[in-house]
């Protein structure tokens, strides 16, 4: 099944959960990582149960610090 | 408020835009931007506010200019090195244009002390351009209570990313992103280096979302984040959904007064 990946177009055998993607996808700091799928915020505590579906778009969001100093 | 000649000259590409005008460019001299940081982000976002002719420009920073911070702030001189960043990005918006008045708060901001800077000259628009996330979610619970819009932006190594808040029509930070990560889990630009020109690109970005603001033009970063990969030099929009759980801004509030967040002492000076 065909899923969107932060904008890329993503291959996948079987249906997997959040935190299956993101493992997949060898996202560091996963506690600290904000996942949108379809444009609706997903609760942290959906992670393990969630699955992602055929057609879906993914955005994990990251914390970016920066600026001063 | 009639213009003088040297001003009719010096904003004399922004009058030529129908968007901007003679009306845009007397609101832009009339409006008021505070800056909380004036490092990577807010360098180059004072300098083109300043250029733009933005009336009254307010710096908060409690740093001194340090060489390391040269390589991208580039509101500060070499001269400047060991100077109050607050003094030294004043004296070259001075130099710059002599319209803008620079108001200077040289302190970091706290639970205590943002809402009267905020509130000093009733800021239209506030840029954060601080460098950690205690101040970042100050900055948006005090916009979101203080009902000020405001554009929040992050640089690290070769990546940015910015967003802009409206209060009452779009997600604030913390819809997103909730809270402030452990203050070790996630890399400050000291240990992980920062491109010195992120900080142009998103505060030049920044500047640009307030100019917008304050002349009611166009689209602003409401409801997007916008992230940059300078590497892939790839630009993406991403759309956010309001949070209607959000513990600042959300139908239930938790959050009702400010407070501070631990800061790790490592980010509080070199």
């Amino acid at each position: 099944m065909l899923i969107k990946v932060n904008g890329k177009d993503l291959l996948l055998e079987k249906e997997v959960t959040v935190k299956q993607l993101l493992e997949m996808q060898k996202v560091e700091m996963q506690d600290y990582v904000t996942v949108q799928i379809n444009d609706e915020l997903v609760d942290r505590a959906d992670f393990e149960v969630l699955t992602v579906k055929e057609g879906d778009t993914v955005e994990f969001l990251y914390f970016m610090g920066g600026g001063d100093r | 408020m009639s213009f003088t000649n040297e001003q009719m000259e010096r904003y004399s590409r922004h009058i030529i835009l129908k968007d901007v005008g003679v009306k845009g460019q007397k609101k832009l001299l009339q409006s008021k931007v505070l800056i909380i940081g004036t490092g990577g982000l807010g360098a180059p976002a004072a300098m083109y506010l300043a250029a733009a002719g933005i009336g009254t420009i307010g710096l908060v920073d409690s740093d001194a200019v340090e060489l390391s911070n040269l390589q991208r702030q580039i509101i500060h001189l070499t001269k400047d090195v060991g100077k109050p960043k607050v003094l030294s990005a004043k004296e070259t918006i001075n130099e710059m244009n002599p319209d803008v008045d620079v108001v200077t708060y040289q302190e970091w901001v706290n639970a205590a002390n943002v809402k009267d800077i905020i509130k000093d000259r009733d800021y239209d628009f506030i840029i954060d351009g601080t460098d950690n996330f205690p101040a970042k979610f100050l900055i948006n619970d005090a916009c979101v209570l203080t009902k000020k819009p405001f554009s929040h932006a992050g640089i690290i190594r070769f990546q940015g990313q910015t967003m802009t808040y409206v209060p009452g029509k779009g997600p604030c930070y913390r819809c997103i992103f909730q809270s402030p990560p452990p203050p070790d889990k996630v890399p400050t630009c000291k240990q992980a280096g920062v491109l010195g020109v992120m900080g142009g690109i998103i505060g030049t970005i920044q500047a640009t979302e307030a100019i917008k603001y304050i002349l009611g033009i166009g689209d602003l970063l409401m409801g997007y984040l916008l992230t940059y990969d300078a590497l892939k030099m790839e630009f993406r929009k991403i759309k956010l959904p309001s949070n209607q759980k959000c513990q600042v801004c959300g139908e239930n509030p938790t959050i009702k007064e400010l407070m501070d967040y631990e800061q790790p002492v490592c980010d509080l000076k070199f």
